[in-house]
């Protein structure tokens, strides 16, 4: 043989080793198993909530894989899920979330950690007409942009601490004070709008509304404020660092408010990290593992928790909950479509009405999940240990809400 | 609402005393800056990395049950070899090019420093407690966290200390020979390789007692480190170079002003105010300086 051929044969061959394995790959449903496709923070600022959600849905793939898989058309298949580490990076996640479809075929998609991500990957998504169920962006603007492949089993961040402001109006036999901090980023900006919402709603005024920069790491201000005003709820969203940060600087100043309302207590360990001084602190959260709610494959929340907790070592955080809850929506869908063909699930997904140990799911027509309420627990202790406590709604409290807030000089 | 300060006049105070303590740690970060800037003409976009990293070693030895104030001893120790570290690594192949090298060196120093914080510390926010309650004063109507004025107290503390040490001590007037005259110094006898590595350990020292001051006041977290750089840069920039009760008097004064700018112009403004600040400053110092010949100090 010459050199020509030699490398054509070459050529050729390297050409169908191609082609060959990429023809395997590229497909939604590989020999008995249908493939999902997700990009998590593994690494970058959102590597501790990026694990939970990764942990909640490889909990899930080996719960339902272990009892009986999803029975689609007579046939039995298996959860698999290709990961990718996009970094913390809205960026990157765009450009996974493109790599996940066009090269590695994928036809569904789990979402990301955090609204930010999420709508930087849900136009790709919605492009290529692949479903997404995502657990971990609540932002409202995800559901206010028309699309048809995007999913969501939480409630929507307008939602997180509405809920406060009615048990403030009950709790007070009236309109309420409003004075409120939220931090510049969509998220806390979008919780914002649910208090300006509920506010109008119950004749409530807002006395102080600060929005708060994104390198502040100082609230002394706008706590003088508050102690200047003497506002009946004070109303703070800022990620974890707004909520240590504020939980500090209130115990510090030794600010008295009737109820203090907030987000992201559980993810920044709230009770843990500041003890007796985040006591009584009311927090949004999307699960507590002691609602009642239930299915056939964790029990419910109390068994979620305790299963979880033997599998990783740590007591589940809301993200992980809803992750794997994702996977249960996906399983149903699956099964009444009947179908692995992606149109044919989107419609199924877009049906659902279930029940989960996370709560009911049931999609508005934005995709968020509308059959869900929010929780509020309150930081209670006991000794020094401290721990959040389920108080709203009473359906399910297991405490009673501590109102008002005793105040500093009597603690 | 934006009124708010002057129908409660006390809160006046309030904003002046939280102005000036937050003034004085920031003061304590750009002591450092401007030291290193001014001997080794180096602008340390990695500053805010250093402080962040001194304030995790006050964070872990509270999580090992030691009190965090002590921080303010052991993490300057850790942090001057680190520094001398830094320098010895990458800095000394970059003291004597061009301005903009140095920064592109010390920004790839910041993201690396970050990316290792994260993995090795974490992504979650942290405190640690002091405990050291608050003091009350007008009545309760002005609130200072005890903690706040601890970390102004050893700020002002270690600012004297230093200048003291470079006074007096022989270290510290070769670090002052090299500054004024980098080549004369050498040919005077003085190690200047040995100087600026001291003079880099010294910054990162000072971050070191800023950092933990930090923990103890504010929160911690990998990526939260960029802010105390552009901070520390602006005091620096106000104040002069060379200057070093200008670094004070400039954080005190931008800190009040942020403040203030709270209050009168809504929380969402007061980083923008200190930004326009700084725009005028510097046209205003460019204009001086097209009427009247003058070099830095």
């Amino acid at each position: 043989m010459n050199k020509l051929s030699k490398f054509i044969l070459t050529f050729v061959s390297a050409i169908a080793l191609i082609l060959g394995s990429t023809s395997i790959s590229f497909s939604k449903v590989v020999g008995d198993k249908i493939i999902l496709g997700a990009a998590v923070s593994l690494t970058g600022k959102y590597s501790t909530n990026g694990k939970h959600t990764q942990n909640g849905y490889n909990m899930a793939v080996e719960r339902i894989n272990s009892m009986g898989g999803v029975k689609v058309g007579g046939k039995t298949y298996k959860f698999d899920i290709i990961y990718y580490d996009d970094e913390s990076n809205s960026g990157r996640a765009a450009q996974l979330a493109e790599r996940l479809i066009k090269q590695d075929g994928v036809h569904y998609m789990l979402g990301p950690y955090s609204s930010g991500l999420t709508k930087a990957m849900a136009p790709v998504t919605e492009e290529n007409k692949i479903p997404m169920v995502e657990a971990n962006g609540a932002s409202r603007s995800l559901f206010t942009k028309g699309y048809k492949y995007l999913f969501a089993v939480l409630s929507p961040a307008n939602q997180y601490l509405e809920v406060a402001i009615d048990l403030a109006v009950e709790k007070n036999g009236g309109p309420v004070v409003i004075a409120m901090a939220f931090e510049q980023d969509a998220f806390s900006q979008d919780v914002r709008l649910g208090i300006v919402d509920a506010a109008k709603r119950t004749g409530s005024t807002i006395i102080i509304d600060d929005k708060l920069p994104k390198e502040l790491n100082d609230m002394a201000a706008t706590l003088a404020k508050v102690k200047a005003t003497n506002p009946d709820v004070l109303v703070i969203s800022g990620h974890s660092k707004g909520a240590l940060t504020a939980i500090r600087q209130i115990a510090e100043m030794k600010i008295d408010v009737p109820m203090l309302a907030m987000t992201h207590c559980d993810a920044s360990k709230l009770a843990k990290q500041h003890g007796k001084n985040s006591e009584y602190a009311l927090c949004a959260a999307q699960w507590h593992k002691e609602l009642s709610y239930s299915d056939e494959f964790f029990g419910n929340g109390i068994k979620f928790d305790k299963d979880f907790n033997a599998l990783y070592g740590y007591a589940p955080p809301y993200q992980a909950a809803e992750s794997a809850a994702a996977l249960l929506v996906f399983k149903d869908a699956f099964e009444r479509a009947n179908s692995t063909d992606k149109e044919k699930v989107r419609d199924a997904l877009a049906k659902t009405d279930m029940e989960t140990f996370y709560g009911n799911v049931k999609f508005g027509d934005g995709g968020q999940n509308i059959a869900k309420p929010m929780v509020l627990f309150q930081v209670r202790c006991e000794g020094d240990t401290c721990a959040n406590k389920l108080v709203a709604p009473t359906k399910w409290a297991s405490h009673k809400l501590v109102h008002p807030i005793p105040k500093w000089s009597e603690r | 609402m934006d009124l708010l300060i002057f129908k409660a006049p006390i809160l006046i105070v309030q904003a002046s005393m939280d102005g000036i303590l937050l003034g004085i740690l920031f003061a304590l970060i750009a002591y450092g800056m401007a030291l290193q800037w001014g001997v080794m003409n180096i602008i340390n976009i990695a500053q805010g990395e250093l402080v962040i990293m001194g304030g995790y070693i006050a964070y872990f030895m509270y999580v090992a049950g030691i009190h965090p104030a002590f921080g303010v001893i052991v993490s300057p120790i850790i942090m001057y070899f680190v520094g001398v570290g830094l320098y010895k690594l990458v800095i000394n192949k970059v003291v004597d090019r061009d301005l903009f090298i140095s920064i592109l060196a010390t920004f790839g120093i910041s993201i690396l420093a970050q990316q290792l914080m994260n993995f090795i510390f974490g992504a979650d926010v942290v405190v640690a407690q002091s405990n050291f309650g608050t003091t009350m004063l007008f009545d309760n109507s002005v609130t200072l966290p005890n903690s706040k004025i601890f970390s102004a107290a050893v700020s002002i503390v270690f600012a004297i200390g230093l200048v003291f040490y470079m006074k007096k001590s022989k270290l510290g007037r070769a670090i002052r020979a090299t500054a004024q005259n980098a080549r004369a110094a050498k040919i005077l006898g003085v190690d200047t390789e040995k100087v600026y590595a001291a003079t880099f350990g010294i910054n990162a020292a000072l971050c070191g007692v800023a950092g933990s001051l930090i923990a103890i006041t504010f929160t911690l977290h990998p990526y939260v480190g960029l802010p105390y750089t552009v901070r520390s840069f602006m005091i620096v920039i106000v104040a002069g170079l060379g200057n070093l009760p200008g670094v004070a008097i400039s954080g005190m004064g931008l800190g009040v002003f942020e403040e203030f700018a709270d209050y009168i112009l809504g929380t969402e403004f007061r980083i923008g105010a200190v930004f326009l600040l700084l725009v005028l400053i510097l046209v205003y110092r460019r204009f001086k300086l097209s009427r009247k010949r003058e070099y830095l100090k």
